[in-house]
């Protein structure tokens, strides 16, 4: 499925919540119960993303030419919000990620229930994200 | 019978339109006075009046307009001069706000008068606001800032306040009731301590001026710096209270219109206080409406303020302290209504983000006092503060809606 796909399908599922800030929460909640656990070692000084009011800890490595994302927060809703972005870029190519246009946040009205100070934390998020992708890439251009 | 029986609380919601509405489908429980109180009609009703009627330009306007503009700013610095029962009107200067108030009096007092080797003295439980002015001050002069320091209650000792004072210190600047606690300061003692080994005492009243009676001549402090946001006003309003003889030592903080009496290339003279320190146009408007906060306070009267708020503190104790893994940050004895808490095994940004999903407004976070929560070894609280127009129905929908969120945690 394509990163756009991806979206899309986040999009879906969270119309279908009607814009009930408490079923909303319900669910990323329950998505971030989901996301893979990240190893301890992993949640150092340098994976913390800055610019979040919560913690929280970005990792990634090369898997067969593509990136795998770790991730974790020391709040549960963020938690939840994080494993979107992983869900989304997950398994992606470096080169996929850092051209990827990031729109489902706007389109689930995040902005309406986290606020803008957190979305910039979101921001930070992504470009943590895409920073990693750029590193391997060249990382893996440099190999070959 | 008590007051709290004899005024309606309703009577005063309705005095509130904000009050009056939904978020995110639930009616809004406003518990984040703390950070800034809402404004009643009467309020609203001056500002727009203001701008409908009266907008012009303050002092030296010759027209009608300009006058009556003036008449009433210089209206509410007279409201606010018998509010905190300064000796003369011109003892109050309008700044921004409480911030503003003490980066004034640290550079326009303290740059000119501290020295190497001098000590300012805070406590340890100070909004950023009134710790980086000092600290910057501080560093221009190379005197020194020391801290009196917060027990594990969230209370400072006076004994340990003595001991820190001497002939070096030279300013005292200490915040009356915590934004972060609610603790209430000893400040009536600290004054006169102070005032032994020739300090001058600031007092932030921020806290305190939308909750106790204020007396600037019986304390005797020689600053006092307050917010008109905090205390049913509108924003971007503050009151600096000096002594005059303490205000008249200072120079002028900024530069520009209204501060001078006359200006050359060669050199300028000085208005009078307080103009000298309200350089540039002023926030006409949100002053002129200030007396219209003022005043109901005043209607009010602090009796009731006092009885409702201490009800609402009890009763919120009496359900809060109940919930599974309930833990209050601030425990002091004498308590302003607020309610600074923990949840075990909940982080507070997850707490306050439910809460705002159940319509209830709270602040999350280390409410500018990162010093303190670092005494508690925490990151920061959650923290419902109370004002006039809260009921003990909302206290209940609170603790309410707490036990359901912890559920959720509790898998």
């Amino acid at each position: 499925m394509s990163i756009a796909d991806k979206q899309q399908e986040i999009v879906e599922e969270f119309s279908m919540l009607d814009g009930d800030m408490e079923m909303t929460i319900n669910y990323i909640m329950e998505l971030g119960e989901q996301l893979p656990e990240m190893s301890e070692a992993n949640k150092t000084d340098d994976s913390i993303v800055k610019g979040c009011q919560s913690k929280v800890w970005l990792m990634a490595s090369e898997e067969d030419g593509n990136v795998k994302f770790e991730a974790d927060s020391n709040t549960a809703i963020t938690k939840g919000l994080v494993s979107l972005l992983v869900r989304v870029l997950d398994g992606e190519t470096p080169d996929n990620i850092m051209n990827a246009e990031i729109n489902f946040p706007e389109q689930i009205g995040m902005n309406r229930f986290i606020g803008t100070q957190r979305s910039n934390g979101f921001a930070a998020m992504i470009k943590q994200m895409k920073l990693y992708a750029l590193a391997l890439g060249s990382k893996s251009q440099t190999g070959a | 019978m008590s007051v709290v029986t004899d005024i309606s609380v309703n009577e005063i919601r309705k005095q509130f339109p904000i009050l009056n509405q939904e978020v995110n489908g639930k009616p809004l429980i406003y518990f984040d006075n703390a950070a800034t109180s809402q404004t009643p009609q009467v309020v609203i009703d001056a500002l727009v009046n203001y701008y409908q009627k009266d907008n012009a330009n303050i002092h030296r306007g010759i027209h009608t307009l300009a006058e009556r503009a003036t008449t009433g700013f210089e209206a509410t610095r007279k409201a606010v001069h018998h509010f905190i029962n300064s000796n003369e009107v011109e003892e109050i200067v309008f700044t921004k706000g409480t911030s503003e108030g003490i980066n004034l009096v640290a550079q326009a007092y303290g740059r000119k008068f501290l020295k190497e080797g001098d000590e300012v003295l805070i406590t340890g439980m100070e909004h950023h606001s009134n710790i980086v002015p000092w600290q910057m001050v501080c560093e221009q002069v190379g005197a020194t800032l020391k801290v009196i320091p917060v027990d594990q209650n969230g209370e400072i000792s006076i004994d340990q306040f003595a001991s820190l004072l001497s002939e070096k210190t030279k300013i005292v600047s200490a915040v009356y009731i915590s934004n972060s606690l609610g603790t209430i300061n000893p400040v009536p003692e600290m004054i006169e301590l102070a005032h032994k080994v020739g300090a001058k005492v600031l007092v932030d009243a921020a806290q305190a001026a939308p909750h106790h009676k204020l007396d600037v001549q019986k304390l005797n402090c020689d600053w006092m710096a307050f917010s008109a946001h905090k205390m049913y006003g509108p924003t971007g309003v503050g009151v600096l209270y000096g002594k005059r003889q303490v205000l008249e030592k200072m120079d002028p903080y900024q530069g520009g219109g209204e501060m001078i009496r006359e200006v050359t290339f060669n050199g300028t003279t000085y208005n009078d206080i307080p103009y000298k320190f309200e350089a540039g146009t002023p926030n006409i408007a949100d002053v002129v409406a200030f007396k219209a906060a003022i005043e109901f306070m005043n209607e009010i009267g602090f009796e009731y303020l006092h009885e409702q708020e201490q009800a609402l503190l009890t009763k919120g104790k009496e359900l809060l302290f109940d919930i599974d893994g309930f833990q209050p940050i601030g425990t002091a004895k004498n308590k302003a209504s607020v309610i600074s808490f923990l949840i075990d095994g909940v982080h507070p940004f997850d707490l306050g983000m439910w809460l705002d999903a159940k319509g209830i407004a709270v602040r999350t976070g280390h409410h500018c006092t990162q010093p303190l929560m670092d005494h508690f070894n925490i990151e920061g609280t959650v923290r419902a503060s109370f004002a006039v127009y809260n009921t003990v129905e909302e206290i209940e929908r609170f603790a309410e809606a707490l036990t359901d969120i912890v559920k959720k945690f509790r898998k």
